[in-house]
């Protein structure tokens, strides 16, 4: 095994200079529980290692449902787990993170790590874009945002430009009467990775009928859907029967997934209907309660 | 690539050791500090035979780098017994024969006292799930999961 570089700086602007200044390949470590197995098997070998453990602002939950939360990119998903106001707000959110591997594991991951790590198949990462969540990074030339949706390009690929990395995750200011909620299928009851993940979000008025909605999929295609035609089924309805067979349609559409080992692509795309219409059932029973 | 000096505290003491930056803290504790308590197994996060709580928080050590430890603070298989008398859990093990080879027993104990610190009376679905990340490919679980949860009755009523 080679060896790297490994700094763990105090503040967002010194590890920005060390990921900028990067001679060769640079990673950021947050948990660490997709990078040590990429280190220990060689898919990952970097020149230069940054913890970001190391930086109190990212080590922190703040906001409120009503201002919007700020999740610190160095957040575990058992702190998040353990935040009941967060979890009061956005169930589907902190059900997903803590979907999310072993109790052990939870001790570790991050949101953010989940959503870099790129994978099609992560559980938060389709809550996060079903939330409408918001990231803010840190680069060379400050600090910018971007929707969550912007990140993953592909399999184990980013948006973030060379010297960048995520600092938070911010959900935003909950509506009245809004709920949200994820649903994987894996073929055992836990420690899998999910054949489809749906996500979806959505805000009722008064009468019940829907105001706005986001949904999102998972492991059906190169990288996280977000499913423009299955929000627009439920927006202007009371999520009734009809809105939720044109949504489950229009999710089974957006797939464009892969046959593999866990499953085929005529499953996948069956599923990701069915998933995607029982997260709505739910996320609209959260939001009228 | 020159070894990082890491001083950190390993069940209760403070200690100091050379560490190169890929070593895992796994690594840092059979290799460097002579704490085979811990096993491993997968080398990946999904067997849990290398469990520690690291500032009081249930992780396998086979995630987390040695140069990860300055100043933190690690409790491993080794803390669990007082000398010679034994954990109620390490106990109860061996009274229920919840082990056969052994080999996931550290990782099954350090995670199991975490789980009733946390919550001293779960039920046997709540202790399932949160033994989920602990494989153990001989006994079938239901030993395991009985014994912490008689455990979990033993030690609530001696309180």
């Amino acid at each position: 095994m080679s060896g790297f570089q490994y700094e763990a700086p105090a503040t967002v602007e010194a590890a920005v200079g060390f990921l900028a200044g990067a001679k060769g390949n640079a990673r950021v470590l947050a948990g660490g529980t997709d990078l040590l197995v990429q280190l220990r098997t060689g898919a990952a070998n970097p020149d230069l290692v940054v913890d970001i453990k190391r930086i109190g602002e990212l080590r922190q939950i703040s906001g409120n449902a009503a201002s919007g939360f700020v999740i610190g990119a160095a957040v575990t998903g058992a702190e998040i787990g353990e935040h009941k106001e967060l979890a009061k707000a956005w169930p589907g959110f902190v059900e997903a993170m803590e979907l999310i591997g072993s109790t052990q594991i939870q001790g570790r991951a991050t949101p953010g790590g989940n959503l870099c790590n790129a994978s099609p198949a992560g559980d938060c990462t389709p809550a996060m874009f079903a939330a409408g969540v918001v990231c803010v990074i840190a680069g060379p030339n400050g600090r910018r945002e971007a929707p969550v949706e912007q990140i993953p390009t592909g399999p184990g690929k980013t948006s973030l430009a060379k010297g960048e990395f995520i600092v938070a995750i911010k959900l935003p200011a909950r509506a009245k009467n809004s709920g949200d909620a994820y649903l994987r299928m894996i073929p055992r009851t836990e420690m899998d990775i999910a054949i489809v993940g749906a996500g979806v979000n959505l805000t009722l008025d008064a009468s019940g009928a829907c105001t706005a909605a986001r949904v999102s999929l998972g492991a059906v295609a190169p990288t996280v859907l977000l499913v423009d035609a299955a929000a627009k089924a439920l927006i202007g309805s009371k999520v009734d029967d009809a809105a939720l067979a044109r949504l489950a349609a229009a999710a089974s559409a957006a797939c464009k997934p892969i046959d593999d080992k866990r499953g085929t692509i005529e499953y996948r795309t069956k599923v990701a209907g069915v998933l995607a219409r029982r997260a709505a059932v739910i996320a609209r029973d959260r939001a009228r309660s | 690539m020159s070894k990082f000096h890491i001083s950190a505290t390993v069940n209760g003491e403070a200690v100091e050791y050379l560490c190169d930056p890929k070593q895992t803290l796994l690594d840092v504790l059979r290799d460097e500090l002579n704490l085979t308590g811990s096993k491993e197994g997968c080398s990946s996060g999904d067997c849990g035979a290398c469990s520690v709580t690291l500032d009081g928080r249930l992780v396998c050590s086979c995630l987390v780098l040695g140069v990860e430890m300055q100043g933190r603070s690690v409790e491993t298989i080794e803390s669990m017994a007082s000398g010679e008398k034994l954990h109620p859990l390490q106990q109860k093990f061996l009274e229920a024969a919840a082990l056969q080879c052994g080999f996931c027993t550290p990782g099954f104990l350090v995670a199991a006292k975490s789980l009733l610190e946390k919550n001293p009376n779960p039920t046997e679905s709540e202790t399932r799930y949160w033994l989920a990340g602990n494989l153990c490919r001989c006994t079938g679980y239901d030993k395991i999961i009985r014994a912490v949860l008689e455990t979990a009755a033993d030690m609530r009523g001696s309180k």
